[in-house]
């Protein structure tokens, strides 16, 4: 039988998922082994089980000055950034793509104009935000703002094109106003698209905010994780890495989750 | 007067000409089969009864108003595909035919109910009431097109335009098709112009089959002259003329 049509039954199939992650974990585990043996201070590859008492340590216990929990403040503000800038991106991005779709005069308007901005490299304006927006959190939300609206508009308006002419046309014949059709025609098909959208962004807007973080800020996931590397602290770093992974994952999993159940349309021909 | 006229019609996209000289009187009520080559302007003039184009000269008038410039109202249209909303239940397909023509495309209050009577009505006057909550993806080609002729009729047109509706079904689907259209045609006496490859159903559905082609042709520049109707044939009676006394039909 070829290869090609080779196909894993449900055991084997959870099996070889899981196997890259645990021969991750045991490359690092005898990477970790062999450091520690010839240098039982090295801080380069802490033992898991260091890494577990950090990560029990971050997140149950205070700062020892203000009482607070980091992890958690940095999560807060983080995420706080992150859904603002994302769900702003989203609200532009949506309405530009609806109008560069849908009206003509718009998208003469306004489709070069987002093809270029699309092409500026969103971190080369960040010392320009740093000074136009201050250090606070508007500079970073903006950042994130800039750097995922142009992709996500270029895409929402050629989806919008993509509708079908026939039903536009369908949908005159019925007496539809051009409001009419943006809301009852092309939104509710657009909706899907912006979700699957949000969640291919979300990748680049972990990096902007981690960028924007790093380089100037009191609190927050990227902070910390800048922060502690002067120390050498590869516990903390990698407690805040797999933290942050586990975040997007969740993130990515309800927004999946969220369109199956908001559109069942989408499915009803499967 | 005819009800709907086409006068001294052309139309050409650049340098190529498509339609040239096109003259048709048609009278409410009747059915109207246009058959042609491919390339022959048939979807074009459907275009343009659609005023989804404008001709270049000439114009379309429906009871003698003026001519539309864009798709409205009078005109209903079911496509070979895409005809129906894929992201609304059968059920608001139909219903969409009397609500999108409001501000917000939605009806409220007693005019939804009254709506959504005139829709269970028009559901089961298409068959389609066992499934009117399921989406359109999860309907069968011909279930769709049915939907979609409702789903025109729903906003009460004075004229439907079919565009190869059936050109996608299985031909034991088509002949399904074919008796729903003659009984729907037969209750509502509409005015129907539709555009198919299929000459024997061009014949079979059709009071009228009007017939695109090229009168001239110029073997160096194909692109140079428009089609035009070039037979325009009474298909009552199987396509037999003479088949009622002149002096009868006056008396009636």
């Amino acid at each position: 039988m070829r290869l090609i049509n080779r196909k894993p039954d449900r055991p084997t199939g959870i099996l070889l998922a899981a196997l890259p992650f645990v021969l991750v974990a045991i490359a690092y585990a005898i990477g970790s082994d062999i450091r520690l043996e010839a240098n039982p201070q090295d801080k380069l590859l802490p033992a898991p089980a260091a890494i577990w008492d950090t990560a029990v340590r971050l997140f149950t216990q205070g700062d020892r000055r203000t009482g607070d929990i980091l992890l958690w403040k940095d999560t807060w503000a983080s995420l706080t950034r992150l859904l603002g800038g994302v769900g702003i991106a989203a609200a532009i991005s949506l309405s530009l793509g609806m109008l560069i779709g849908l009206l003509p005069y718009a998208r003469r308007m306004l489709s070069g104009f987002v093809a270029v901005i699309s092409m500026v490299p969103p971190l080369a304006l960040l010392p320009i935000l740093f000074i136009v927006f201050g250090l606070g959190e508007l500079s970073k939300v903006v950042l994130i703002v800039i750097g995922i609206t142009p992709i996500m508009t270029r895409d929402l308006a050629q989806r919008v094109l993509d509708i079908p002419h026939e039903q536009i046309v369908k949908a005159q014949t019925l007496g539809a106003s051009s409001g009419v059709i943006a809301l009852r025609v092309a939104l509710p098909q657009i909706l899907p698209r912006l979700i699957s959208n949000v969640r291919l962004s979300l990748g680049s807007a972990w990096l902007f905010l981690i960028a924007a973080e790093a380089v100037a800020s009191d609190v927050g996931l990227g902070y910390r994780i800048f922060l502690v590397r002067r120390y050498l602290a590869m516990d903390v770093i990698l407690t805040y890495v797999i933290w942050i992974t586990l975040l997007a994952f969740v993130i990515d999993w309800a927004l999946k989750t969220l369109s199956r159940k908001a559109f069942p349309w989408m499915e009803a021909g499967l | 007067m005819s009800f709907v006229s086409v006068t001294d019609v052309w139309q050409s996209y650049g340098d190529r000409s498509i339609l040239e000289r096109v003259n048709v009187a048609v009278d409410e009520g009747e059915f109207i089969s246009i058959v042609g080559a491919s390339g022959c302007g048939k979807s074009t003039f459907l275009r343009m009864l659609l005023a989804e184009e404008t001709p270049a000269r000439g114009e379309i008038r429906i009871d003698g108003g003026p001519p539309a410039v864009e798709p409205n109202r009078e005109r209903g249209v079911v496509f070979q595909r895409y005809s129906v909303f894929p992201h609304m239940t059968v059920r608001d397909n139909i219903l969409a035919g009397e609500g999108f023509a409001t501000r917000w495309g939605r009806l409220h209050g007693a005019a939804r109910r009254a709506g959504l009577d005139r829709t269970n009505a028009m559901l089961a006057r298409i068959g389609l009431n066992h499934v009117a909550d399921q989406y359109p993806a999860s309907l069968s080609g011909g279930m769709q097109q049915r939907l979609a002729i409702g789903q025109a009729m729903a906003a009460k047109p004075r004229v439907l335009l079919l565009d190869e509706p059936f050109g996608a079904l299985d031909p034991g689907t088509r002949i399904a098709m074919h008796s729903f259209l003659m009984e729907l045609k037969a209750e509502t006496n509409m005015t129907v112009f539709m555009v198919t490859h299929d000459l024997e159903e061009g014949f079979k559905l059709g009071d009228r089959v009007l017939v695109f082609d090229k009168p001239r042709w110029d073997p160096h520049d194909p692109g140079a002259y428009g089609a035009t109707i070039t037979y325009d044939f009474d298909a009552r009676n199987g396509g037999i003329p003479f088949q009622h006394l002149k002096e009868a039909e006056d008396v009636s």
